[in-house]
Order: structure tokens, then C-alpha cells, then sequence
């Protein structure tokens, strides 16, 4: 794989089962909370168009043959039928030249230049499927979509400045006195009402949550979310985003259909001393902005742990929730914000704040009471990894080992999407 | 709310600590069953670190936790998936009534038979493969085969709270027993067939796992329709654990024939004897036990015609696979299903009420099932670039229970006489040289990825591990 392919934004990392491997044992489809795995006679298969690689049905496999993973163009991701009729997985194959305009996206993105862009590596560095070790215990799924919670909207409050073009939101959702116990990390999936252009229901839509555990409100059960309203989709193209232009305009009062709670490895540690660095771009500050709350909420037990926000977006304008961070306590977060298309200055990304910090963030990278979150559009996912690598390679830090050691304690996790 | 509770002696997310009777109950089960692992399970193996898979919730995020642990110290534990509120029997004379949390009475003697028949298979496929450990083909396959049996081990301890939370003083006297019977023991044997026939072998042992687990699969999904709904939520916990059993016989035999293929192309041959020399598995003998196999297992679905079948459905107790996805009335009075039976000498299908043919129904579905898996081996030999292909062999081959007990009946499906059928039996079931030949290879082999003559290396590892990685420790 062409590690850069993977960071384009007409790009798809598809989810693909080995047919070769598979046994047709029905536990993905079983164990997906979305219904994105299905299967015939021959083959097991998973929907491109539904599929939101939350990777529940990875663990649940008893053969491995679920985790295989294609990177494509979006327009030639492999249907359903053709996956129906393989007798083995297609070879990898090199994308295209991407094309003049192919790179824009609806959303800030992080571009690879060749100067950031990650050689390819045989062995891709993956982020922990487990849990920190002092992280809570998540309840998970606690509502399918055969039985979803109903939940009540108490606001709806726009987090992106008024001029910007980007409409995202600030959702407070209340369970009342029905159990929805979450934590920060963690998402939940809302169903729109209504069916699509075939008749059937809508499937769910994963959202992270935005608040900390003990609810946006402290003691009441309630958390928020962080929209963002969708209106052209990767290439470009006038789309309109079902599920966020239904959330964007719900108002106080009105009922929506939650499933989840999901999630069980992009959680916190809970014990004292840990060191935080969060990386994001737009809306993939939500579980950011979860953990940074919880943090300053209760600050005193977490001694002299600190936080290190690295976030993105194409303007200040842009950035969700631009006034409050500013004004958080600078002995309790360094944060770095990284602007692509601010008139007048060249574009910066996250990953080159990154490079700027590396005096500040090679200490903490050896450092094992550090935890890394990465969350946003998956085409930042790249720029962000090589950055690591070249921080920890410029300290004499070991990168492969170093990598490993993070997925293996659940130091290092990716969200992008 | 689904999580398991760990800190207990039993762990379980039944809320055990709340019902103090049950609770003493089980605890005073579980030494008993402790014993009977110390004296059936697998044998020389309670000093290892064996890197398993541990359930510590029911979802799909926490029922796959893998490490190191020694298996007598296994947390064997009652597992429950969640309540769905509001859920409804969806098939038989009760359709449309809420499920029960409590056994009905006048259903109280088919539900224990029912839980009993099934809670007798676990501790009985753990004592048919306790002496397999010795003859391992690789590190990784051993691993396996003790993940195997300690599932089978959990999933004897699911039957065993159901008999002892709503069974009473007959349900305690049940559990006992099936920590008495004994897989093949003369006086006192498991209660199916099946599992009273020795698995001598690892060739015997995957193709075990493929067949006789697949019939779990079947008869677990069969029941987690239930209408007894802890019944069906304990079933469909089991269905997850289960599939790797599947999986174990599925790649077994698929590295065995794959080992195959590579020594006929090797020795550009396919006589069996040069195969055998060469230290591999000759497909005609992979054929032979598959049919001994694919026979028996199709056996353990009961005669055709069965009015306890019936009786089953129709008071809700035992539904049929993937009931729900089926588009049927979901009563079945007035349904016709054909089942076979011998006239004049052959082999004819006939329509009897499809309520009485549910026996059938289900072991049909079972062979669906098993002949795509047959093709996917298959697709190892064609890859190979070789033109031999295996076969399941007709459904009447070789029974002994129902209509067709006592007829010889050739694997392409032609009623034979008692001459021809003993004038082909070794060619068509292992013979006594077939099973000497493949003891004969099962030496023991458990060096990180070192594996036998027989079988070649697996594609991928567990749990993302290296299949090079130290699945167990011997210490």
C-alpha cells in the first residue's frame, strides 16, 4: 500500500472479509451494531456505503478473516455483488494520480506534502484495540437497533462562527431516568426518521460524544454531540447528509432514537500523573473536548498530569468551539491550533505543530504514563503517524518498538473516518 | 448491565449473589466439576500457560479477551446474553405470547430432557479428545484444541445453571450425572451416539470439530428461538463461542489437504500409497472420514419422522434455524416436507407433516451448510491445480437412526445388498488400516511453528498474533 494513498480524500480504506479464511460462522454479522455485514450462499460481505469500521466485529471473528482492509477510490469501492462472487481478495492496487480537485474535502483536512509524506512501511502502524489499563469499565451496546433508547433534545447550539460556512453544533441529549452510562470516547448511533430511496428504515449514524461521563450537565443524564452539517460529500459533490441535517435542526423538546452506548478501547486512564496528547480536526474534537471537561472537572486527582491539544480546521471561524478553549488554564493545556486556509498565510496542519513541538513532545513520547488520541478525518491519520515516527527518530527513540508498546498498553489510538 | 462479575466465585452476569440458594447450589457443583476436569480433561495439561480467550462481558467488545492462563484455573462461568424487554414467542401454538422467564409446567419435562440432551455433548467431546494433547501437530493447534474444551467446559456449566435454577432438586440430580457419565463407558455412556465414538486421531479430531460442532451450531440456533427465553439467551451466547470450534475443523482439514496437494505436486503422483510414504494424508482416506464422519453427525438429528419433534415446536420450545427469517406462518399445521424411505428395493422421497419431519427440516439445513464448506476445501485442491474433488456422501449412507437404520445404502445414493455394502466398506469408511496409517503420523509436535509432515502451517494466527507466537508455555 501507498501509505499516502490512504490520506486522499477520494480515498476509502474499505473494509473486506478474506473469503478464502471465512467460515461463514455469522458471528460478524451478529456482533455489527449497524447491520453492515451480509452474506449469501457463498460469501460474507461487508456494505461499503454502511460500514463505519468501529471494528466490533473484529475481536468476535473466530478466524481473522474479518480483518482485511482495501484502500480505493470511493467511486470504485467493491459492491456487495462483486464481493458476493470472490474466491479470494482482490491484490491491493496503487490508486490513481489523484486529480486536480480530488483533494478538496468538506472539512479540514491534513494533505500529505512530500516533505511529511510517510514512506511505505511493511509493517503499518496500527492503533490499540485495548484500553488503557487504569481506563473505566465501558457498557457497551446496551441498545441495538431493534430496541433503540429515546432520548430528549435540550439544546442545539451552533459552535462555528457565524460567517463560516461550516455549520457544526453543539447537541444536548437527556435520557431521563432510563440508563445510557457512557464514557468519554465513546460513541452512540442515531437513527433518522424516515426510510431512504429503497423503502427501508435508515441505518444508524456513529457520533462521538462530546461531554464527560457524569453528563454535560454534571449529574444529570445527559451528553452532548458535535455535528457537523454535512452538505457536499468527499469529492466535493452537493450532498445532503441525512442523519447530520436531521441533528442539525432538531429543537428543544424534540425525541430522537439512540443506540450504543459503543466503544471500548479509545477510553482514558484514570490514574494520576497521565499525560494526554490529542490530536483532531474538526468534528473529531468531540471526544477531545470529552476527555480535556473530565480532566479539568477534576483536576486535583489527575497531579501533575498535563494536556497537549493539537487541532485543526481551515479557519478560526471554522473550529468548533474556538471561544472556550481559549480560555482554559495554560498550566493545564498547551493547546496548538493549526489553521489550512486562513487568507494570507500558508497552510498549516497538524502534524506540522506537531514537528514545531518536537522539543515538548519527544519527552512525553518515552514517557510511559503518556496517552495518545487521534481523532478526525481519516486522511489526517497518515501525516499524523509520520510526524510521531520522525519526533520519536529525532530523540533516538526506537519507532517500531515504540509503536507497538503504545498499541499493546493502549497508549496509541486512532478515530478517523 | 452486561459485564461479568469476575469478583465472585462463580463469575457470572446473572446476579448470582442475589439468589444465596442457587448460589451455594452451583458452588457446591463447581468442585465436583473441577474434579471431573482434574480426571477427564486434557490429559498432562493443568501445568500450562495456555494463551486463551476469556469472556469478561457478553457484547462484542468483551468476549474475546485473550492471555495466558492455566486451565484448571479457566473462569468457568454463566454467561447470559441480555433481556431483550418486550420479546415474544415467534413460532408454535404459543406465537405471540410473551416469552417465559419461568419453565411452564406442563413443558417442565421437555425442557429438562431438551437442556440435559444438549448439557451431555459438552463434557462428552472434551473426554473423546482429553488423550489428543499428546499427538499435537503444532504448538497452534494444540492452543486450539484446548480452547476447544474449555468452551465445551462453559458451555456444560450454561446447561447446569439452567437445570439448577429452574429444575429444582431433578435438575441438581441431572447436573450430577453428567458429571458421572462417561463418553464410551459400557455401564454408564453419554446419551448420543456420536459421543461415544472414540476420536482417535487429529484428522478425526477437525473433522469432528467441523461436523459434530456444526450439529451444535444447528441445534444451539434451533434452541435459541426458544420460547424459554434464559434457554435462548444462554444458547446464543454459546453460538459465539462456538464458532471457532467450527473454525478449527474447517482450517484442520483444509491444512491437512493442503499438505496433500503439495506432496502429490511435489512427487507429481496420486497414488496413495507414494502420499502416505511421503508422511501425508491421502485424499481417498480424507474422503473415508469424511463420510464416517458427515454419517454420524447427520445421525445425532433424530429418526425423520419424530412426534417429540413436533411436540417441541409447537409448545415453542425448539424452533428451527433462523426461524424468524423464514416466511412461513411460523405454526406449520398443513405443511408437507419429504423425507426419504427404501420401496422395492429403492431409495424414494415421500410427503408426511412437515410438524413430524422438523427433525428433518434441521438436519437438511446442517447439510447445506456442510457441503459449502466441502466446496471451500475444494477450492484447495483446484488451487492447487490438482482435478480430484471430495464429496459428502448421500444423505442415506451409513445411518443408523430413523427409517434408513439398517439399509445399505452406497454413497452416490444406490440401495446396495449386504454383499456389495461388505464388499466396499473399506472403501467407502476408514478402515482398520486407515486409522493405523494415520496414528502412525501423529507424532508429537510443539516447537514454535514447527508442524507435521501431514499438515501445513495456518494462514493467519489468533487474535492477530504471529503464527510463530508461543501460544503456550509449557513451564
Amino acid at each position: 500500500m501507498n501509505a499516502t494513498d490512504a490520506g486522499r480524500a477520494d480515498a476509502l480504506r474499505q473494509h473486506v472479509i478474506d473469503p478464502e479464511i471465512c467460515i461463514r460462522c455469522n458471528t460478524c454479522e451478529e456482533a455489527c451494531p449497524i447491520d453492515a455485514v451480509t452474506h449469501d450462499s457463498r460469501n460474507y460481505v461487508v456494505k461499503p456505503d454502511v460500514c463505519n469500521g468501529c471494528g466490533a466485529c473484529v475481536p468476535p471473528c473466530p478466524t481473522g478473516a474479518i480483518d482485511n482492509w482495501r484502500t480505493v477510490l470511493r467511486v470504485d469501492a467493491y459492491s456487495v455483488e462483486a464481493q458476493l462472487g470472490w474466491d479470494e481478495l482482490p491484490a491491493e492496487q496503487a490508486l490513481p494520480p489523484a486529480e486536480g480537485g480530488a483533494a478538496f474535502a468538506p472539512a479540514p483536512i491534513v494533505e500529505t506534502t512530500s516533505a511529511s509524506a510517510a514512506p511505505a512501511t511493511a509493517t503499518p502502524v496500527r492503533g490499540a484495540t485495548v484500553p488503557p489499563w487504569s481506563a473505566a469499565h465501558p457498557y457497551t451496546n446496551l441498545y441495538r437497533p431493534s430496541a433503540p433508547v429515546t432520548a430528549t433534545v435540550m439544546g442545539n447550539f451552533r459552535v462555528t462562527g457565524e460567517h463560516s460556512g461550516s455549520d457544526t453544533r453543539h447537541i444536548v441529549l437527556d435520557f431521563g431516568t432510563l440508563p445510557f452510562p457512557v464514557l468519554e470516547g465513546q460513541s452512540i448511533g442515531i437513527i433518522p426518521p424516515g426510510t431512504d430511496a429503497q423503502g427501508r428504515p435508515h441505518h444508524a449514524r456513529q457520533y462521538s460524544i462530546a461531554s464527560p461521563r457524569d453528563g454535560e450537565r454534571p449529574g444529570y443524564n445527559n451528553l452532548s454531540l458535535t455535528v457537523k452539517r454535512v452538505t457536499a460529500d468527499h469529492d466535493g459533490q452537493p450532498v445532503r447528509g441525512v442523519c447530520s441535517n436531521y441533528l442539525c435542526d432538531v429543537k428543544k423538546g424534540d425525541t430522537v432514537q439512540v443506540i450504543g452506548p459503543f466503544g471500548a478501547s479509545f477510553l482514558m486512564p484514570n490514574h494520576p500523573g497521565t499525560h494526554l496528547v490529542m490530536i483532531c480536526t474538526g468534528t473529531g474534537s468531540a471526544p477531545m473536548r470529552a476527555m480535556t471537561e473530565y480532566r479539568r472537572r477534576y483536576r486535583e486527582r489527575f497531579g501533575d498530569g498535563h494536556l497537549t491539544l493539537f487541532f485543526g480546521a481551515r479557519t478560526a471561524d471554522e473550529l468548533p468551539y474556538f471561544g472556550p478553549l481559549t480560555k482554559l488554564p495554560k498550566d493545564f493545556i498547551d493547546i496548538h491550533l493549526a489553521f489550512s486556509r486562513t487568507p494570507g498565510e500558508p497552510k498549516r496542519y497538524v502534524q506540522d505543530l506537531m514537528r514545531e513541538s518536537s522539543a515538548s513532545l519527544a519527552p512525553l513520547l518515552s514517557d510511559p504514563n503518556t496517552f495518545i488520541y487521534v481523532c478526525g478525518l481519516k486522511s489526517m491519520e497518515e501525516g499524523v503517524l509520520a510526524a510521531l515516527r520522525d519526533i520519536a527518530s529525532g530523540a533516538e527513540l526506537p519507532w517500531e518498538s515504540l509503536a507497538d508498546t503504545w498499541a499493546r498498553e493502549g497508549r496509541l489510538h486512532l478515530e478517523t473516518y | 448491565m452486561n459485564g461479568i462479575d469476575y469478583s465472585q466465585k462463580i463469575p457470572n452476569n446473572v446476579n448470582l449473589s442475589e439468589d444465596k440458594t442457587l448460589q451455594r447450589a452451583l458452588e457446591h457443583w463447581q468442585p465436583n466439576y473441577l474434579a471431573w476436569w482434574q480426571d477427564m480433561g486434557p490429559d498432562g495439561s493443568h501445568g500450562f500457560d495456555v494463551y486463551l480467550r476469556t469472556a469478561t462481558s457478553v457484547d462484542p467488545a468483551g468476549w474475546a479477551q485473550f492471555d495466558y492462563v492455566k486451565m484448571p484455573e479457566y473462569r468457568w462461568g454463566i454467561f447470559l446474553n441480555q433481556r431483550e424487554e418486550g420479546r415474544r414467542i415467534h413460532f408454535g401454538d404459543h406465537k405471540g405470547e410473551e416469552v417465559w422467564q419461568d419453565v411452564p409446567g406442563e413443558h417442565r419435562a421437555n425442557l429438562r430432557r431438551i437442556i440435559v440432551t444438549q448439557g451431555d455433548t459438552e463434557p462428552a467431546s472434551v473426554e473423546q479428545q482429553r488423550h489428543l494433547g499428546l499427538t499435537a501437530p503444532s504448538m497452534y493447534d494444540l492452543r486450539n484444541l484446548f480452547q476447544v474444551n474449555v468452551e465445551e467446559g462453559r458451555h456444560l456449566w450454561a446447561m447446569v445453571y439452567l437445570l439448577h435454577r429452574h429444575f429444582g432438586r431433578d435438575g441438581r440430580e441431572e447436573a450430577e450425572a453428567l458429571l458421572e457419565r462417561r463418553s464410551g463407558d459400557e455401564d454408564n455412556p453419554r446419551i448420543l451416539g456420536a459421543f461415544n465414538e472414540r476420536t482417535p486421531d487429529w484428522l478425526a479430531f477437525f473433522m469432528f470439530t467441523y461436523f459434530t460442532d456444526r450439529d451444535g451450531k444447528f441445534q444451539l440456533c434451533a434452541l435459541a428461538e426458544s420460547g424459554f427465553d434464559p434457554l435462548a439467551r444462554t444458547t446464543k451466547f454459546m453460538l459465539t463461542e462456538e464458532a471457532h470450534h467450527m473454525f478449527v475443523g474447517e482450517s484442520g482439514v483444509s491444512r491437512a489437504i493442503q499438505r496433500t496437494c503439495e506432496v502429490m505436486n511435489e512427487l507429481k503422483t496420486d497414488d496413495p500409497a507414494l502420499v502416505r510414504a511421503a508422511g501425508a494424508i491421502d485424499l481417498p482416506t480424507i474422503q473415508r472420514y469424511l463420510n464416517f464422519h458427515y454419517s454420524v453427525t447427520i445421525d445425532l438429528f433424530g429418526a425423520d419422522q419424530s412426534s417429540n419433534a413436533a411436540i417441541f415446536y409447537s409448545a415453542g420450545l425448539k424452533g428451527r434455524f433462523e426461524e424468524s427469517k423464514r416466511d412461513d406462518d411460523h405454526v406449520l399445521r398443513g405443511g408437507m416436507y419429504r423425507v426419504l424411505e427404501v420401496q422395492d428395493g429403492k431409495l424414494v422421497e415421500k410427503e408426511v407433516p412437515m410438524l413430524n419431519a422438523l427433525n428433518e427440516v434441521l438436519r437438511d439445513d446442517f447439510i447445506r451448510d456442510s457441503v459449502a464448506g466441502v466446496e471451500r476445501w475444494n477450492k484447495v485442491i483446484t488451487k492447487a491445480g490438482l482435478p480430484h474433488r471430495l464429496t459428502v456422501p448421500h444423505k442415506a449412507f451409513n445411518r443408523r437412526i430413523g427409517t434408513l437404520a439398517g439399509v445399505h445404502v452406497s454413497p452416490d445414493g444406490r440401495v446396495v445388498s449386504e454383499a456389495e455394502w461388505n464388499a466396499n466398506e473399506t472403501k467407502w469408511l476408514p478402515s482398520v488400516e486407515d486409522r493405523a496409517f494415520v496414528a502412525s503420523l501423529m507424532g508429537r509436535v510443539v516447537e514454535r511453528n514447527k508442524y507435521a509432515s501431514w499438515i501445513a502451517p495456518p494462514m493467519v494466527g489468533i487474535n492477530r498474533q504471529p503464527i510463530d507466537f508461543e501460544y503456550i508455555r509449557f513451564n
